[in-house]
């Protein structure tokens, strides 16, 4: 099985564009018969979803808020993938993250918030860069599987934050194990504030400063992974370990790099979730972005351009899923699971399906047009 | 059983098919790969019962047309026939049906399973083993003695030489009733003396009416074996000859398009001091097998020493605990007349570039290249912290795709486009990516490991004369090769590996194939053997 000649090319639109869409389009044929089959409109479900997700102000505003939080575990898996890690403890280290940034928020949020925020977000990085570094450390020197020590190591954070939570900073005198509420420094600033405070009026939701820290992360992602000699070290360990020995890069530093950034990005979603929206620490805050990552560095194809058009789709998937869940009555929250399940399932776990014939089609067609 | 079904008919259609019926023929095969036409209008006619070589460069199109013939591609166009009836090939099944067997150049045995398990793979009958097993014994037994194919069928195959588990594969191909025989590339892992053996083997086949075909790039097997020769050049066929009719200059003339030179034209050698001293070294590999022990030797500036040996006698090891890759166990290395530290991790592959040595790696594709990478960033894999291609902590894009296309101009790199995707190279192509990357920084000790695997006649010729040219600047070059042709007219002094040490030296005079064959099948000159692998 060799001596084949070159890989068969298809332009980049079809690779990067009409594979992605095909694999969402049957998502949607799918779910829409399921619909279908409990008596709903499958029709009149889609127009409820795109209209619950960028129909009216507010919605955009929850949209992009999701968008952010997905931006952050997509580009989280896609560092750890470009040192060929699979890193599925984007969960954990967003909670870590979280308690990084509410830590400050508890303790400085007495300070003026230009102070408090930067150490906020550096406090966030750093605790979920942690406790993803530990994981790659773990991989690195001793060669256990990094897929079950993330796996743990969301199982570890979720029981550290229960106890810290019930134990240590609940609030006195109340049931719910939250904290009290930060004080006005660690508040990240929500976005129709800042649009207010100019005047202009756009419609009140979560979404808050944390997507400008969304939009430089995507960018420093790409100047580190493909401009900086880290990112060069990284990708050649990530693709061909020996020859990243042979060319003097330690595949140890490189994976405890990788996974240390890995989990600063995932930490990131504690800055969204808890200086951004909550203001308190509060359990089960990350609902799932870790694990929804996975399928946006999928679907993105590990690159930030694509990382952003998948982190906005299922944030439309998430608000609009939300909207429709509450508009038509026999579609519950469970099956907009589905529908989300369904997504990934396409373009994640089946994302080969039609690729090798779509490619094959497009690149005969090239030829015949060159021929 | 089966086997013996398809041996009937194959008996049937063979030589009884009449005079002058092609054993098997391709008429007219036509295949693209993307933009890539792989085979264009080929005709092969191989006559019953001769052995038929098919030789081109790599890229020349001869595996495709084999991989088309067993069923692994469907053709874009064109017909096969065997026996002259025009058959449908839709996947080895059908091959093997038609009495088309293979023998790959990666074997494909099952390591832990014995030789008869093997021969049965696939071709079990019922649900228990056991009768299929006492059948394939005997039918074993009679082809062994038939062909004086000598393999104990109870071995288990993993701790087999590999010319014996070449052989488990031929055996497969015939209990499988293969009538004709496609060999891809057979000798590249065997001793000369196997590969005599092989070559009585299909000698012998050949005599009791089976055909056989030949895939290979060497020339000098095509001459001593074969009874007809089709060159293949990109993706065409060039001209059939009978083997008889030609010699090695013209056949290596078709397959490139020009003469060629086939000996290395070079002066004597003036070896000067010193610069690669190894003393009493030992290597481990990395599951700990003791690989390399108690080897020493010295290269001398502007002197080729060539390490000959079969591979897997521990010149790899050899070759990765001098370039730092692999740790040394015992024994000392030293650089220019000063020891370095004892290797093994990526910064003592660091810390002995700095020295001033470069490395052509025995595998460019597990080592010397990130295929993933464009060709610019493969080009300067060990060198990427250079300052010459950063600026402060960003890499420069621009003087990185600078540096690494001069290079590639002065090294003949085709196309010489830096930002393509390296794995779209050819092979020959992405090995002077990796000559250059490591001759152009003219170090003062250059490892170079097979540095002619898999690369077309051209480029050979290109990186032997680079070669030479490095050793009259001066340069020490250590060379490990298991193409004792290549070893032979390069090297100056020639030590010979095996079972992990250096069993005998002989300068380039006197070295001959027979002796150097010897050597490296672990016969010392005074008889006894060497000490084990």
């Amino acid at each position: 099985m060799k001596g084949f000649g070159g890989p068969t090319q298809a332009p980049t639109w079809v690779t990067h564009g009409l594979v992605p869409l095909i694999n969402l389009g049957l998502a949607l044929v799918i779910a829409g018969i399921i619909i279908a089959l409990i008596g709903e409109n499958p029709f009149e479900a889609l127009r409820l979803l795109v209209l619950g997700a960028v129909g009216y102000p507010e919605a955009i505003g929850y949209t992009l808020y999701y968008t952010t939080n997905f931006v952050f575990t997509g580009l989280a898996v896609a560092i750890a993938f470009h040192c060929g890690l699979f890193n599925i403890g984007g969960e954990g280290q967003a909670y870590l993250g979280g308690l990084g940034a509410g830590l400050i928020g508890l303790y400085l949020g007495h300070w003026p918030a230009p102070v408090v925020i930067p150490l906020a977000i550096a406090c966030a990085m750093a605790f979920g860069a942690f406790w993803a570094f530990i994981p790659g450390w773990l991989q690195a020197k001793r060669g256990s599987h990094i897929v079950i020590t993330t796996i743990m190591f969301n199982f570890l954070a979720a029981a550290l934050m229960t106890y810290l939570l019930v134990e240590i900073f609940i609030k006195p005198g109340q049931q719910a194990a939250e904290s009290r509420t930060f004080e006005a420094g660690a508040w990240l600033p929500f976005v129709h504030d800042v649009f207010a405070a100019f005047g202009a009026n756009i419609g009140r939701s979560s979404l808050n400063l944390s997507i400008v820290v969304a939009a430089v992360c995507l960018v420093l992602f790409w100047f580190f992974v493909w401009r900086t000699r880290w990112g060069y070290e990284i990708r050649a360990v990530g693709h061909n370990e020996s020859a990243a020995v042979y060319g003097g890069i330690a595949p140890d530093r490189a994976i405890m790099l990788a996974m240390a950034i890995s989990g600063g990005l995932a930490g990131l979603v504690g800055v969204n979730e808890i200086i951004g929206v909550h203001h308190r620490l509060l359990l089960e805050f990350t609902a799932g972005y870790g694990f929804v990552g996975i399928a946006v560095a999928l679907m993105g194809r590990n690159h930030p351009a694509g990382i952003l058009l998948a982190a906005l789709l299922f944030g439309i998937l998430y608000q609009g899923g939300s909207e429709l869940a509450f508009d038509m009555p026999n579609v519950t929250r469970d099956m907009v699971v589905v529908l989300q399940g369904l997504v990934i399932l396409f373009s994640g776990a089946l994302e080969h399906m039609f690729r090798g014939r779509i490619e094959r089609l497009f690149a005969r067609r090239a030829r015949a047009v060159a021929a | 059983m089966a086997g013996e079904e398809h041996r009937g008919a194959a008996a049937e259609r063979g030589p009884s098919g009449g005079p002058g019926v092609p054993a098997l023929e391709v008429v007219g095969i036509q295949k693209w790969f993307g933009s890539v036409h792989a085979n264009d209008d080929v005709s092969v006619a191989v006559a019953p019962g001769t052995i038929h070589g098919i030789v081109g460069e790599n890229g020349a199109g001869k595996s495709t047309l084999m991989s088309i013939v067993y069923g692994y591609y469907q053709a874009d166009g064109g017909e096969i026939r065997v026996g002259g009836t025009p058959v449908t090939i839709k996947g080895p099944e059908d091959a093997i049906a038609h009495g088309v067997g293979m023998v790959h150049q990666h074997f494909m045995l099952v390591d832990t399973f014995t030789v008869l398990e093997n021969v049965v793979l696939g071709v079990e009958k019922g649900y228990l083993l056991r009768s299929t097993l006492s059948e394939a014994r005997q039918e074993l037994e009679r082809l062994e003695r038939e062909y004086g194919l000598d393999v104990d069928p109870d071995a288990i195959v993993g701790s087999l030489p590999v010319g014996l588990q070449q052989r488990v594969e031929i055996l497969k191909a015939l209990y499988r009733g293969a009538d004709i025989l496609i060999l891809d590339e057979p000798t590249g892992v065997l001793t000369p003396q196997e590969v005599d053996d092989l070559f009585r083997i299909l000698r012998a086949l050949r005599d009791q009416g089976r055909t056989i075909v030949l895939i290979t790039h060497k020339l000098r097997e095509i001459m001593a074996l074969t009874d007809r020769v089709t060159v293949m050049r990109a993706g065409r066929v060039v001209d059939h000859v009978a083997t008889a009719e030609t010699d090695r200059a013209q056949l290596a003339a078709m397959m490139v398009g020009r003469s060629v030179l086939l000996r290395v034209d070079k002066e004597e050698a003036a070896p000067g001091e010193a610069l690669l001293r190894v003393e009493s070294l030992a290597v481990r590999d990395r599951s700990g097998v003791l690989r390399v022990h108690d080897v020493s030797f010295t290269v001398h500036a502007g002197e080729i020493v060539g390490i000959a040996g079969v591979a897997g006698n521990g010149q790899s090891e050899l070759l990765e605990a001098l370039a730092g890759t692999l740790a040394s166990e015992q024994g000392t290395i030293a650089i220019g007349g000063a020891p370095v530290p004892a290797g093994g991790r990526a910064e003592a592959a660091r810390a002995m570039r700095r020295r001033g040595l470069g490395h052509v790696p025995e595998d460019r594709q597990r080592m010397g290249l990130v295929t993933a990478f464009d060709a610019s960033e493969s080009g300067v894999l060990g060198y990427h912290r250079e300052r010459l291609y950063n600026r402060g902590a960003l890499m420069s894009r621009g003087a990185v795709v600078d540096a690494v296309g001069s290079t590639m101009e002065d090294f003949d790199v085709r196309p010489p486009l830096p930002t393509l995707r390296t794995a779209n190279f050819s092979g020959g192509n992405q090995q002077k990516i990796v000559v250059g990357r490591e001759m152009s920084r003219s170090p003062d000790v250059l490892l170079v490991g097979q540095p002619t695997r898999g690369v077309d006649i051209g480029a050979i010729e290109f990186i032997h004369r680079k070669l030479v040219a490095m050793r009259d600047e001066g340069k020490a070059i250590l060379l490990v090769s298991v193409e004792l042709d290549e070893i032979m007219s390069l090297a100056d002094r020639i030590l010979v590996m095996f079972g992990g040490a250096i069993v005998g030296e002989v300068s380039q005079e006197e070295a001959d194939e027979r002796t150097l064959g010897l050597m490296m099948a672990g016969e010392r000159a005074d008889g006894a053997e060497a000490a084990g692998a």
